[in-house]
């Protein structure tokens, strides 16, 4: 008795269902009616964006607030080209995606036929992994193998080109239940040794830094982190992927480091003879000037991914393993052996927060930014979902907001790509139903993906645009002020924007405005309260800059802008 | 430093595309490549020489690890090992020079495998100090064409 074949289009959404996903964002084209034909009779819930691109930063809002896969779905072509910009979002973030790619028909391919790209081709750099399905049978296994890779090791996405035929094709389904790759077998256990050993060069450091990145999100270790910091009674900087893996304002809490970090962050980085760092990588954006960065720490470097270490930065004790795990295994040693507080340490640090605290001027007449996040504080208590642009608002949501709770700060960190945040906060808002799910953008960013007014009006997606309006492209423009001597190249909107309200309107989305400060409370509570997409122009200071700054390339501890110096 | 690179990689589509765009993403230079099946039909080797600082080489390795179709990579720099490379190389010949470079040839076990009126084709394989002895010898000939097959090389002894 030979068992049934089913179809190719089938097999994938069987296989999709056999690895629990529920919701897929995408858009339809030629070489993907056999797939959308199949979801259409299958109990995947199907959002369909107006970009693809917001497909692709959908899926990975839904895993950055969730650490589940997030899967989005295009055509071959110009569809498969749309999504690039999101995958390699997702690539420099380290979020577990499948993008699912049409392509034209195997015998197709290589022709210029039409609506044909390389995607496989194009996205090599940016994916973790990628795969073209050339015959239906292995189609089931490269779909397993696809989620394999991308939640396991450093997680991240991975492309499945699917041409036409095989999604016509009939193989007989069968899902696989587990993987064989001898070539790809990710270290998740700390080596015992150099976790003894990072223990004893912790109790006797006497002013160590704990750096926490987004590897802690992203292996779920922030109750693990917690635990450390509380049995190890350290400082603890989070990376802007690793915000509100520990509690923003807590005692211990140096907020974020780097570029646009809180000077005494920076200030006890550089002071620190002992880095610990926990999933992250030292960008540039953290280290500044690299030779210049943290003189005197020697470096414990626990990281999943064993190309990061040694990549930026020397670290006199490598541990190559998931945060999670091994955190445990440091807190099962710690636990045994309490550790004393460094007082001394603690007391310089308390200094220094004193001394450098993120710091703006309050005024009656124009709204400030950093005001408008104090009221979305006041309003949420910290327990919604952010998600951002790329700009000056980024940076002061980063500074400004209450993180408390992991996978709640969802933000483009190493591409900075704007036009993330609002698509992004769709897919949160899809993982997550009955949440608060707030969009901090800036008037240039929101314009690149302003179409999904049109799907979250559709499938009434109730996520609050919160527009901090310059009317400039401001992260630059602060750039032009302090480097270019104020020649304002092609960063000024004034003039050239559109009635962001009247746009909301128009997709039948409630749009709203606030130009004085004492309308802001009241204006983000209604924005709040409504019962679906909400779009808040709020008319903030034009010429605000974003402080502390390091300049590019200096040294982290050579700010400008933080108190006493601007 | 110069470093022989041994890789073992999935014998699929598309790899050698992933190690060059790895290759070309970050900047590193390769000196040569060489491509060809292993004892075991699953698995290619690839044989790849690149100059570097320590640390540099440490990073080829392990973002080469990186690639999910990478099954082993080794530096056999660090080992005890063997390298070829075969070169054809044509060079100028004139009655008066003619015997001189068949001496070399000869010298350097290499086999003359076309001889034209006005320059002959030479096959010789050595490891990287011996090939470039010997064109550096042919130099003053005039060197007309040089085609290389990239270093191999393995292990010595058992291996492993
Ligand atoms: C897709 C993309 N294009 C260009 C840039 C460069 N860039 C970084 S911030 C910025 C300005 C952002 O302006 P806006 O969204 O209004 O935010 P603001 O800085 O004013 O808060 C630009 C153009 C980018 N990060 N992403």
């Amino acid at each position: 008795m030979s068992a049934e074949k089913m179809k190719g289009s089938k097999i994938l959404l069987e296989s999709l269902k056999k690895e629990g996903v529920t919701d897929i964002f995408g858009y339809p084209g030629g070489k993907v009616l056999h797939i959308y034909d199949d979801i259409y009779q299958s109990d995947i819930k199907h959002y369909l964006v107006r970009h693809e691109q917001a497909a692709a930063h959908a899926a990975d809002g839904y895993a950055r607030s969730t650490g589940r896969v997030g899967v989005c779905l295009a055509t071959s072509g110009p569809g498969a080209t749309n999504l690039v910009t999101g995958i390699a979002t997702a690539n420099m973030d380290s979020i577990p995606m499948v993008a699912l790619t049409g392509q034209v028909s195997t015998a197709d391919i290589g022709t210029d036929s039409f609506q044909e790209a390389d995607i496989v081709g194009i996205t090599m750099p940016v994916t973790k992994h990628n795969f073209l399905v050339k015959d239906v049978k292995d189609l089931a296994m490269t779909i397993k193998k696809a989620f394999h890779i991308a939640r396991t090791g450093r997680p991240g996405p991975v492309l499945v080109d699917l041409p036409v035929d095989v999604t016509v094709n009939k193989a007989v389904f069968n899902y696989p239940d587990s993987v064989d790759m001898p070539s790809y077998k990710p270290t998740t256990k700390g080596s015992d040794r150099q976790i003894q050993n990072a223990i004893k060069m912790i109790r006797e450091a006497k002013k160590p830094v704990v750096l926490a990145g987004g590897g802690v999100i992203g292996s779920n270790a922030s109750d693990e982190l917690r635990e450390f910091i509380a049995l190890t009674k350290m400082p603890v900087s989070s990376t802007l992927l690793g915000l509100g893996a520990y509690p923003y304002n807590d005692y211990f809490s140096l907020q974020m480091p780097g570029m646009h970090g809180t000077a005494f962050a920076n200030y006890a980085i550089q002071e620190a003879d002992l880095l610990i760092s926990i999933g992250m990588r030292f960008d540039d954006r953290i280290t500044g000037k690299l030779d210049t960065f943290a003189p005197n720490a020697k470096v414990i470097h626990i990281d999943i991914d064993p190309a990061e270490i040694g990549k930026c930065i020397a670290s006199i004790l490598p541990i190559v393993g998931d945060a999670k795990e091994v955190l445990k295994e440091m807190n099962a040693y710690l636990k045994k052996e309490p550790m004393e507080a460094k007082e001394p340490w603690l007391k310089t640090i308390e200094k220094l927060k004193l001394d450098y605290p993120l710091f703006y001027k309050k005024d009656t007449n124009v709204i400030s930014p950093q005001y408008v996040l104090e009221v979305i504080n006041e309003l949420t208590k910290g327990e919604a979902f952010y998600t951002t642009e790329v700009g000056t608002h980024q940076m002061w949501a980063a500074q400004y907001l209450d993180h408390k709770l992991p996978r709640h700060f969802v933000s483009s960190g190493g591409l900075g790509t704007m036009g993330f945040g609002f698509p992004a906060a769709m897919g949160v808002q899809v993982a997550n139903p009955g949440a608060t799910v707030i969009n901090i953008a800036g008037d240039g960013s929101f314009q690149m993906n302003i179409q999904e007014l049109s799907t979250v009006s559709y499938y009434n997606i109730p996520v609050k645009n919160i527009i901090l309006n310059n009317q400039w492209l401001g992260m630059v423009r602060q750039w032009q002020e302090l480097f270019f001597q104020e020649r304002y190249s092609a960063t000024d909107l004034e003039g050239m924007q559109p009635d962001f309200v009247k746009v909301a309107e128009a997709y039948d989305v409630l749009g709203l405005r606030a130009t004085k400060p004492e309308e802001v409370k009241d204006v983000l509570s209604r924005a709040l309260k409504h019962n679906g997409p909400v779009v808040v122009d709020i008319r903030v200071a034009r010429e605000e800059n974003v402080f502390p700054m390091v300049p590019a390339g200096g040294a982290i501890d050579k700010m400008i802008g933080e108190r006493g110096i601007n | 430093m110069r470093h022989v690179l041994s890789v073992v990689v999935e014998n699929k589509p598309g790899v050698l595309a992933r190690i060059a765009s790895l290759f070309s993403r970050r900047g590193f230079n390769i000196d040569s490549l060489a491509v060809g099946a292993t004892e075991k039909p699953e698995f290619s080797r690839i044989t790849l020489v690149v100059t570097g600082e320590d640390l540099v080489i440490e990073q080829i390795t392990k973002q080469l690890y990186k690639l999910i179709d990478t099954y082993k990579v080794t530096d056999l720099t660090a080992v005890k090992h063997i390298e070829r490379e075969m070169l054809l190389v044509k060079v100028s010949i004139n009655p008066n020079t003619r015997s001189e470079a068949i001496e070399i040839v000869d010298i350097f076990r290499g086999k003359i495998i076309d001889v034209a009126e006005k320059n002959m084709t030479v096959e010789i394989t050595g490891d990287y100090d011996k090939n470039e002895g010997f064109l550096s010898l042919l130099k003053k000939f005039g060197i007309i064409e040089i085609v290389r097959t990239g270093t191999v090389a393995i292990q010595r002894g058992t291996g492993n």
